[in-house]
């Protein structure tokens, strides 16, 4: 019941922000941001005190068959076709709720002066996005996930073309156009999974439970796994599936482009390690090299035209195409490390593609551009906020001591067992996200500031919001023991071997 | 004719009884709101009846009316369909300034037709129930031509309408001849045994007669390629006549469809079926690119009709091998979803228009959402139901579509259908941007100024919390529609 408590927080918050908005433009914000705490207390309850909130702890969780559950939840929803409300968590979802919260507060702290106008609709969309994809984190019915998938997408679709930037209408259609159409390919292939698995079984249901085990193979299992593997792909995304996220990113507001980038992204990410692979095993093995090769190649394409951009949001939109690059390696790799690796890329890029996006949007936000030709010499104008910068497109390129670099060094290490060559190609990427991330650095932050540019440094809550993101990354990078040892019960219930 | 007949024909009876009512009264006084009130307290009745008296079912009343729960729950999507008509009627002819009470005795003597069509089992009633709503269907459509400032081209509209379902009629004319010419027979059910009795199961003339009769059901449901008439009528007509046009006379024309379609096992001609399929996958394509180069709402409608008709095809063909049941509930399903959200779409545009101005080229819905939040937010929930996004009835019919294709292996028009759905989303979303932009600075021309009356506003939020409701809990839905499904 406590994952539902999370959503429904979320989705009231966001009624009362929406209707408050009459009383006074201040009142949404704070209202979302009780929410937001609300839910992060629970959350983190969750993580450290289970017993609290009765239920299980880490060490003794819920067996249901296939897999350890913390938390689950379920009741009837349309039992003509079998569909019921299952939600679930385990310290995979777990892991990635906290990422939801902790940056949906971030994106908050965004959003806090820079949203002027009709915030309170805007707060509503804010936290029901959130609430969506907490919905996808949590959901093991095949029906309701679907449900969440598309949920979380509508009120990002408003953030975008209402609150973004010159070219909106064009960025939030494709955006709303690629995750709709993959995502009814998802659809037809959940319903082929369920019928098929009907005639073979007798048991209409489209609980993941049921599901597992449903041995499908050959022809038809491959395609019905690439209609999952097409929708996740295009959120992740991935070449050829990426081409709506640098228009997303670049025109959403900044808060906007803080859950799109943290958040969002790892739906997608999420959704092959949790849906594609265990439920068709043996379709993904057939398909592994191709989308380890996908992967690499998608990691050295995006990585090049990230250092043509002079965009910088668009710029850090295609690094973030790169990085995905590493989990869809990792994923398809399908060993512990490398699997390992993904999540924690997961998790690390969450935090350093938030902040580089939030640092473009204030950047954006003071001097009306975001044309890296037009910058330059701003370490002398805004020292913190330079630091900022410095510091997570450092991050961002795998710098020891952060948890970026655990992560892709994981996956490089895990895929190298199962693809050399994919490995090898990968690991240039290394080289080339040091090109375009000191690119940045250089036209940002050195040579001259030739416009005279003279702006306010980082404020107050931009600090925190970046200090809190900061300490994030070096925890990951310094002891990531913590969530390793939280995806590890998961990964194992998927039947990864551990050393 | 004993007792139990005459309970289950009391909603026609009913129906012919408030037409003649509101024919004296208008005869008398006239007076639009006296004669608007009688109609509408008349469908209400009508609608209602069916839960104080309990029917008896299925029942055969007369040679010409079969009564089961078939037939009684799409009367009853009819009259919901009428009476919400009715009331969106009256603001907008309020501003007509001319003779409007006949308005309402057509409307009567429409819905008694696509009542008569919803309980036909019989050839006769059938066409009789057909003409019945198009006579008065033309009537409709022409109606503010003595307008000073009428809605754009009313009689233009009409005599499109008239020729083309002169046709359609003609067609399905010829067909029955032909098909009753081998067989001997006019009842649905009888069909088959005659069929197999005079050895004329083979026979080319029985095709040419089933092929008229599709082509001209065709015509009627505005199918690829019999639909050249549809986005001009849509256009021409009154707004509240054509929502009466996009919701009732479609659901009656599918009821009778469906159940000649199912009854007769007209599924074995594997020509027919060839014919359906071409029919339902250029529907897709066609009405939804149409759809894409439209700026007026009602004419961009009409087309995402004809691609929704479409999309319904999918699952009158899959019924071919697909248990009966299945295709009951899905067409059921579907048909009360785009109902439901075709007329909340069409209220939003009634709320915006009256006859002498109709607000409904796109630039009119600039800004919608801030001038009037709660119109827009009505009719985005429309448009997102439309699309088939979840958290709405829409979704729940698409996904029922998807569940019937999949059962009949209808792999080519499910790629069909998410083509379309692709397609459609755009025109949708631009109708959606357009509301969520600046409104014009130009406040004159401020549609939403205009006051909307309770009445309308009823409609909409009843339509509304359906949409949402369907789409978040359709069990009871569903289980009325298996109930219903029985009958086959």
């Amino acid at each position: 019941m406590i994952l539902v408590w999370l959503m429904l927080i979320l989705f009231v918050g966001g009624i009362a922000a929406w209707l408050s908005e009459s009383r006074g433009s201040h009142i949404p914000r704070v209202i979302a941001l009780f929410a937001i705490l609300l839910d992060l207390a629970l959350v983190v309850l969750m993580l450290v005190a289970p017993g609290v909130l009765g239920l299980a702890d880490v060490g003794t969780e819920i067996s249901h068959g296939h897999g350890e559950w913390l938390v689950l939840f379920q009741a009837d929803w349309i039992p003509r076709f079998g569909i019921s409300f299952i939600f679930g968590a385990d310290g995979l979802s777990l892991l990635l709720i906290f990422l939801t919260v902790f940056l949906g507060m971030i994106s908050l702290g965004a959003a806090w002066h820079e949203i002027k106008e009709r915030s309170g609709f805007f707060y509503f969309n804010l936290l029901w996005t959130l609430a969506g994809v907490i919905g996808v984190f949590t959901a093991l019915d095949l029906f309701l996930f679907f449900f969440f998938w598309e949920v979380m997408l509508i009120p990002m679709y408003f953030i975008i073309a209402i609150w973004g930037h010159e070219n909106k209408e064009y960025a939030a259609m494709k955006f709303f156009i690629f995750t709709q159409v993959s995502g009814l390919l998802m659809l037809l292939s959940i319903l082929v999974l369920v019928f098929l698995n009907y005639q073979a079984t007798d048991l209409l249901s489209f609980s993941y439970f049921d599901l597992l085990g449903n041995g499908l193979s050959g022809e038809i299992g491959m395609l019905v796994m690439l209609g999952f593997f097409v929708a996740f792909a295009t959120k992740l995304p991935t070449f050829p599936f990426h081409n709506w996220l640098p228009d997303a990113h670049s025109q959403a507001p900044t808060a906007g482009s803080v859950i799109l980038a943290g958040i969002l992204l790892k739906t997608g990410a999420y959704g092959l390690i949790r849906f594609t692979v265990p439920l068709f095993p043996d379709p993904s093995e057939l398909f592994a090299p191709f989308a380890m090769g996908l992967g690499a190649f998608s990691i050295l394409y995006t990585a090049k035209v990230a250092f043509a951009q002079t965009d910088i949001k668009r710029l850090i939109a295609y690094t973030s195409v790169s990085h995905m690059g590493f989990v869809l390696l990792g994923v398809y790799a399908w060993n512990a490390q490398a699997l390992q690796g993904a999540v924690m890329t997961m998790l690390a890029h969450g935090f350093s593609a938030a902040a580089l996006f939030m640092l473009a949007g204030g950047l954006q936000h003071r001097i009306h551009t975001r044309d890296m030709d037009k910058m330059g010499g701003f370490w002398g104008v805004a020292p913190k906020m330079s630091f900022m910068l410095l510091f997570f497109t450092v991050a961002a390129v795998g710098m020891p001591g952060l948890g970026n670099f655990i992560g892709e060094f994981l996956v490089l290490l895990g895929s190298f067992q199962a693809s050399v060559t994919a490995t090898a190609f990968a690991a240039l990427g290394l080289v080339v996200a040091a090109v375009y991330s000191l690119i940045v650095i250089q036209k940002v932050l050195h040579g001259e500031n030739e416009n005279n540019y003279v702006f306010e440094d980082l404020t107050f809550i931009e600090m925190s919001c970046f200090s809190l993101m900061m300490i994030g990354l070096l925890w990951m990078g310094l002891y990531p023991q913590t969530m390793l040892d939280m995806a590890e019960p998961t990964l194992r219930s998927l039947g990864i071997a551990f050393p | 004719m004993s007792t139990d007949v005459l309970i289950d024909l009391l909603q026609i009876i009913m129906l012919t009884l408030t037409t003649v009512v509101v024919m004296l009264v208008a005869g008398f006084k006239r007076e639009h709101g006296l004669v608007n009130v009688l109609t509408t307290a008349g469908l209400t009745a009508c609608l209602m009846v069916f839960v104080f008296i309990d029917p008896i079912l299925p029942l055969q009343a007369t040679e010409l009316l079969y009564f089961d729960e078939y037939s009684l729950f799409f009367s009853g999507l009819i009259i919901f369909g009428a009476l919400a008509v009715s009331i969106l009627a009256y603001p907008y002819f309020e501003s007509h300034n001319d003779l409007n009470e006949e308005f309402y005795i057509l409307l009567l003597t429409a819905t008694l037709g696509a009542v008569v069509l919803a309980c036909s089992t019989h050839f006769v009633s059938f066409f009789i129930g057909m003409e019945m709503l198009g006579i008065s269907l033309y009537a409709m459509i022409a109606y503010p031509v003595h307008a000073e400032k009428s809605a754009k081209f009313p009689l233009e509209a009409a005599i499109k309408y008239l020729i083309m379902s002169g046709l359609a009629s003609g067609l399905i004319l010829f067909g029955i001849a032909l098909i009753y010419a081998l067989t001997g027979t006019m009842f649905f059910n009888d069909l088959t045994p005659a069929i197999e009795a005079q050895g004329v199961a083979s026979s080319p003339v029985l095709l040419a007669g089933w092929i008229m009769i599709i082509a001209g059901i065709a015509f009627k449901l505005s199918l690829v390629p019999f639909h050249i008439w549809t986005p001009d009528v849509y256009e021409g007509a009154p707004v509240p006549v054509t929502a009466y046009l996009a919701t009732v006379s479609k659901a009656a024309m599918l009821a009778v469809t469906l159940r000649l379609l199912l009854v007769s096992d007209a599924f074995q001609y594997d020509a027919l079926m060839l014919v359906l399929t071409v029919m339902a996958a250029a529907s897709i394509l066609l009405g939804n690119f149409l759809a894409l180069m439209q700026s007026n709402v009602k004419r961009l409608l009409a087309y995402s009709s004809i691609a929704h008709l479409g999309y319904l095809m999918i699952v009158i063909i899959a019924a071919a091998s697909v248990p009966d049941i299945l295709t009951v509930e899905s067409m059921g399903f579907y048909v009360t979803a785009y109902f439901i959200m075709s007329l909340a779409g069409f209220a939003v545009t009634s709320a915006l228009s009256n006859s002498g101005k109709e607000l409904d080229m796109i630039s009119d819905y600039q800004g919608l959402f801030w001038r009037n939040p709660w119109l827009a937010a009505v009719m985005i929930t429309v448009l997102f139901s439309l699309a088939g996004i979840p958290l709405t009835a829409g979704f729940i019919g698409k996904f029922y579509v998807f569940t019937s294709g999949i059962e009949g292996s209808l792999w080519f028009l499910l790629t069909m259908l998410i083509i379309g759905s692709a397609i459609g989303l755009y025109y949708y979303l631009r109708i959606i941007y357009a509301m969520l932009q600046q409104p014009a600075k130009d406040l004159k021309k401020d549609p939403a100024a205009q006051a909307i009356p309770f009445g309308t506003h009823a409609v909409l939020a009843s339509m509304t919390a359906l949409i949402i409701y369907l789409g978040v809990y359709p069990m009871p839905m569903i289980e009325i529609l298996q109930s219903i499904a029985a009958a086959f």
